[in-house]
């Protein structure tokens, strides 16, 4: 069986997952280990006037108890956001100062205070309970557009009216003018509801101060652990990067909530330093919902003009974006450019107009969580197509037939450039696996079950492997946003590839494998792959948004370019061939149309006994490369979901859902079609289920798996997955990425089918059976009067 | 969180009164009451141990009378911290009136809560304190018929 690109092969970490032998951060134990429990703000925004520890100190087991301005005393900076983004004035945005722990106020309800550090995790636990922080209460908002209210409590002093930033795209005249030429409007108000991440291993931290090396390591959850040890070094002055060692070992989930640094490993580091010891937290499930970084959060209204024939005349969007009470590490780019910049969606529309206000409130950070951005930008677009379709009495579909994209490169007026893509082709696709022809009878049937069915359709587009990085760098992006890699070639011909990407359950070990295994003609088991270790890998700029497909595997590539290129050398002159003529399959490096052959461990042995190497050549066979796209990659799909609602009660159920997704090159459809099941199931949380929600005090009211509602087996329906496949141009493997199309593709595809089926366009999410009732009854009433 | 009541309790106004103002008859009424001690005239106070949903914890609070208007309404006002389970606060007007030989006892609370009892507790908040309150009527009623009321005058 074959196991290279395009196989279906097993994934080889599952055998460590699947028998508990994963080592996940809270696995590693080291001698003398302390604990770390965080006294957290029980109040949404509040004046710390106090902080009395001595009853703790006194507490058997306790080693220490530490404060936000003992952190700060010792020079621990504040937390960054690593993209600026300046208002439509040139203003900069306004940072509010975030220190891990804090010292003055506390500005949401889970706000570090201090952290209490102990020989067990009891200790510390009885300990924090028994410190005592003097609070005085401050008025609290917790929605953006309250918070932008004149009069509305302020949570930054250098944030006037709790805005952050006042960001716009596009050209405004251009947008009113396609809109005032319009034959018809559409306008909505669509609210992205507030996601929490949920990742099933919850974040930890074990931070090891060594004194006498005056060296620090840090295992820990993260998505990129160089980027962790990038910021740790330069802007919260931990260490030197030379002296400090970030391990990300098995890390269960993501989704874009460990990407970034949070106080909590910050100060464990800080605090291993100040006591000598060890130190690992590890948070419990409540502390997850209360403070890793949620998703979404948006309010957004927007126009958008047709003229007689349904093509776009113009679009306009008002966004509000609720940041929480401080600016997370990607805070600032995920409602901005990698929104707006996707407000064409699948459609040539000449005249766009985004603005959007980045806002304080008294809640937990918002930052990237799956599809990040992108998903805000598929559902308000997909949304505003249905919708319109429906009020111009036209076939949804049809709609956005007239107004696809049809040759590419295309250059968008939100700044993208699409490669590559075949827009109508998925919806052919899509519509014939969906069976699209026969939905009228089964609406019909469905009726006489006294069910209600509806059909709805998501175009979507989104944008992966964020690049180049002069381009993002010129937009504001702090980083560089490549990859490396490093393939080793061991002398008995076993190979190693060290990647910069990071592995959280997107099965790298497998596929990354499988690109070696086709370029050598090696079996995947003589492949391994290690990553999440900073003193393995040269550097890293982890995963996210998709990339390490289209980036880290393109930077694997590189390097197989330079051993190939070094092994051709080799095999040339050790069988006394023109390089021209050797040729690499099934393992063997082979002199074409001759039998002269070396298998690959004799050229690893070549190049290692450096015996018999052409004249000047180094000795040893390993190479590495830096992978700086071109451009970002653009996955498209269409998907067509049906639901049933019961009029009576409001429960619906996703029936049939059709996914066409075009993700470029395949290299393990398993894993891809996991990929989606993934995302989509996700999709369907955000569209159906899911929701944070915090009271007018800022109490987080949804801080457990009794109140915040996670899609189960029985909410998701059996999926129908096609794959076009438009090879992606701009990287020698041609993928585009598949990690959060589900997520981003499908809460519109089911909102537009509960509408379908209620007759009602005004449907928020999480689409609860209570709301889908109240707005059937309010379908319902029009009619009554009539 | 809002919430009122009414409960009938079979004594005199007087002695129902007395008895509310007793930190021996609190102390042992109050479900989960570890300590309750007079601070001042009109000041209390006070550790219970709560147990709402799946949160336990103990509660040091402070609570004083205010409005009195003896033997008919007073409004207690209070506010007890539950360490890293969050905390409370929150008023309750109270009123007695007589019916016969009996007392009828109203109240209306104005409470908040906060941490973790929100995040975890604030569905149960509700039914768990009327279950409290009925609790401590019962509470109070045997304390009163077994003579506790007695050993105050």
């Amino acid at each position: 069986m074959s196991t290279g690109i395009g196989a279906r092969v097993k994934r080889k970490e599952d055998k460590r997952f699947t028998t508990g032998q994963g080592r996940y951060t809270d696995d590693v134990r080291v001698d003398n280990q302390a604990y770390a429990v965080f006294v957290r703000s029980p109040h949404a925004h509040a004046k710390i006037t106090g902080i009395d520890k001595s009853e703790a100190e006194a507490m058997d087991g306790v080693i220490a108890v530490l404060d936000g301005h003992q952190l700060t005393g010792d020079g621990i900076g504040n937390l960054i956001c690593g993209w600026a983004v300046s208002s439509k004035d040139g203003s900069p945005m306004n940072m509010g100062a975030w220190s891990a722990l804090a010292t003055d106020t506390a500005r949401y309800v889970g706000d570090a205070v201090a952290v209490v550090i102990a020989d067990s995790r009891q200790e510390a636990r009885d300990a924090a309970e028994a410190v005592v922080v003097d609070y005085e209460e401050l008025p609290v908002v917790v929605t953006s557009d309250k918070a932008l209210e004149s009069g509305a409590p302020q949570i930054h002093d250098n944030a006037a009216g709790n805005l952050c930033f006042d960001w716009e795209i596009g050209d405004e005249a251009a947008a009113d003018k396609g809109l005032a030429e319009a034959a018809h409007v559409t306008q909505m108000r669509i609210v992205n509801n507030r996601l929490s991440p949920n990742p099933m291993e919850p974040r930890s931290a074990v931070a090891i101060y060594d004194s006498a090396e005056e060296h620090y390591t840090l295992y820990t959850t993260s998505q990129n652990p160089h980027v962790a040890r990038l910021v740790l070094s330069a802007f919260y002055n931990v260490a030197p990067e030379h002296k400090l060692r970030v391990i990300a070992p098995d890390v269960g989930g993501g989704f874009g909530a460990k990407i970034y640094i949070y106080p909590e490993e910050i100060t464990c580091l800080w605090a291993s330093m100040k006591t000598g010891r060890s130190v690992k937290w590890t948070a419990d499930r409540s502390e997850a919902f209360m403070t890793d970084a949620h998703g979404r959060d948006h309010i957004t209204n927007a126009r958008m003009g047709f003229d007689q024939n349904g093509k776009i005349t113009g679009f306009k969007v008002d966004t509000l974006a609720n940041l929480g009470a401080y600016m997370s590490l990607f805070s600032s780019a995920t409602p901005t450019y990698l929104y707006a910049t996707l407000l064409s969606g699948q459609y040539d529309i000449a005249n766009i107009y985004g603005n959007v206000k980045g806002v304080y409130t008294n809640t937990v950070p918002v930052d990237a969580y799956r599809g990040a951005g992108r998903p805000e930008a598929s559902f308000l677009v997909e949304r505003m197509m249905e919708t319109a379709a429906r009020e111009m009495g036209m076939d949804p579909a049809e709609l956005r037939r007239r107004n696809f994209i049809g040759s590419f490169p295309h250059q968008t007026p939100v700044i993208m450039t699409y490669d590559a893509g075949d827009f109508a082709g998925n919806l052919d696709m899509a519509q014939k696996a969906a069976d699209v022809a026969g939905f009228p009878a089964r609406r019909a049937e469905a009726a006489q079950r006294g069910k209600l069915r509806g059909l709805g359709y998501s175009c979507y587009i989104e944008a992966c492997g964020i690049a180049p990085s002069a381009a993002v760098g010129s937009l504001g992006a702090g980083v560089g946003l490549w990859e490396s890699a490093e393939v080793r070639v061991n002398p008995v011909g076993t190979i190693e590839i060290l990647t910069g990407s990071h592995s959280h359950g997107q099965g790298h070990e497998t596929t990354f494998s499988q690109i070696v295994a086709e370029r050598f003609g090696l079996p995947i088991e003589n492949v391994s792959i290690v990553h999440g270790d900073t003193d393995k890998v040269q550097f890293g700029m982890g995963t996210y948004g998709s990339r390490s497909g289209a980036v880290g595997m393109s930077a694997i590539v590189k390097a197989m370019d330079k051993v190939e290129a070094k092994v051709r050398k080799i095999a040339a002159h050790v069988l006394e061939a023109s390089e021209d003529d050797i040729v690499i399959e099934n393992g063997a490096v082979k002199v074409a149309g001759t039998d002269k052959q070396m298998l690959w461990h004799e050229v690893g042995l070549a190049a290692y006994t450096a015996h018999n190497l052409p004249a000047g050549m180094e000795p040893g066979l390993k190479e590495t490369a830096f992978y700086d796209p071109v451009n970002f990659t653009f996955p498209a799909g269409c998907y067509i979901a049906e639901v049933e609602v019961d009029p009576e009660t409001g429960v619906t159920k996703v029936v049939q859902f059709t996914a066409a997704d075009d993700f470029g090159t395949i290299i393990n459809p398993m894993i891809v079609e996991g990929q989606v099941h993934g995302g989509a199931a996700q999709g369907i949380g955000q569209a159906m289920l899911e929701g944070v929600v915090y009271d007018q005090d800022g109490q987080l009211l949804t801080g457990s798996y009794m109140d915040y509602c996670m899609p189960r087996a029985d909410d998701v329906p059996f999926y129908t997955i096609e794959h076009n496949k438009t090879v992606c141009p701009g990287n020698p493997l041609g993928i585009k990425g598949c990690g959060e199309a589900g997520a981003i593709g499908t809460p519109p595809a089911i909102i537009n089918a509960i509408t379908d089926a209620i007759g009602n366009n005004d449907l928020q999410m999480p689409a609860t059976p209570l709301k889908v009732w109240t707005a059937l009854q309010a379908a319902a009433k029009p009619m009554a009067a009539e | 969180m809002d919430m009122t009541g009414e409960f009938r309790i079979s004594a005199p106004r007087d002695v129902v009164w007395q008895a509310l103002n007793s930190p021996d008859a609190l102390r042992a009424c109050i479900p989960g009451c570890e300590a309750l001690e007079k601070t001042s005239d009109n000041g209390f106070s006070a550790t219970v141990m709560q147990k709402i949903g799946p949160v336990k914890a103990r509660f040091n609070g402070e609570v004083q009378l205010e409005n009195i208007n003896a033997p008919e309404s007073y409004t207690i006002r209070g506010e007890g911290k539950g360490g890293v389970a969050g905390f409370a606060k929150g008023g309750a007007d109270v009123r007695l009136a007589e019916d016969g030989g009996d007392t009828v006892l109203t109240y209306t609370v104005n409470a908040q809560i906060g941490g973790k009892l929100a995040a975890l507790g604030s569905r149960l908040i509700e039914s768990t304190s009327k279950k409290l309150a009925a609790k401590f009527f019962e509470n109070f009623q045997t304390y009163i018929t077994e003579g506790g009321a007695g050993r105050m005058s």
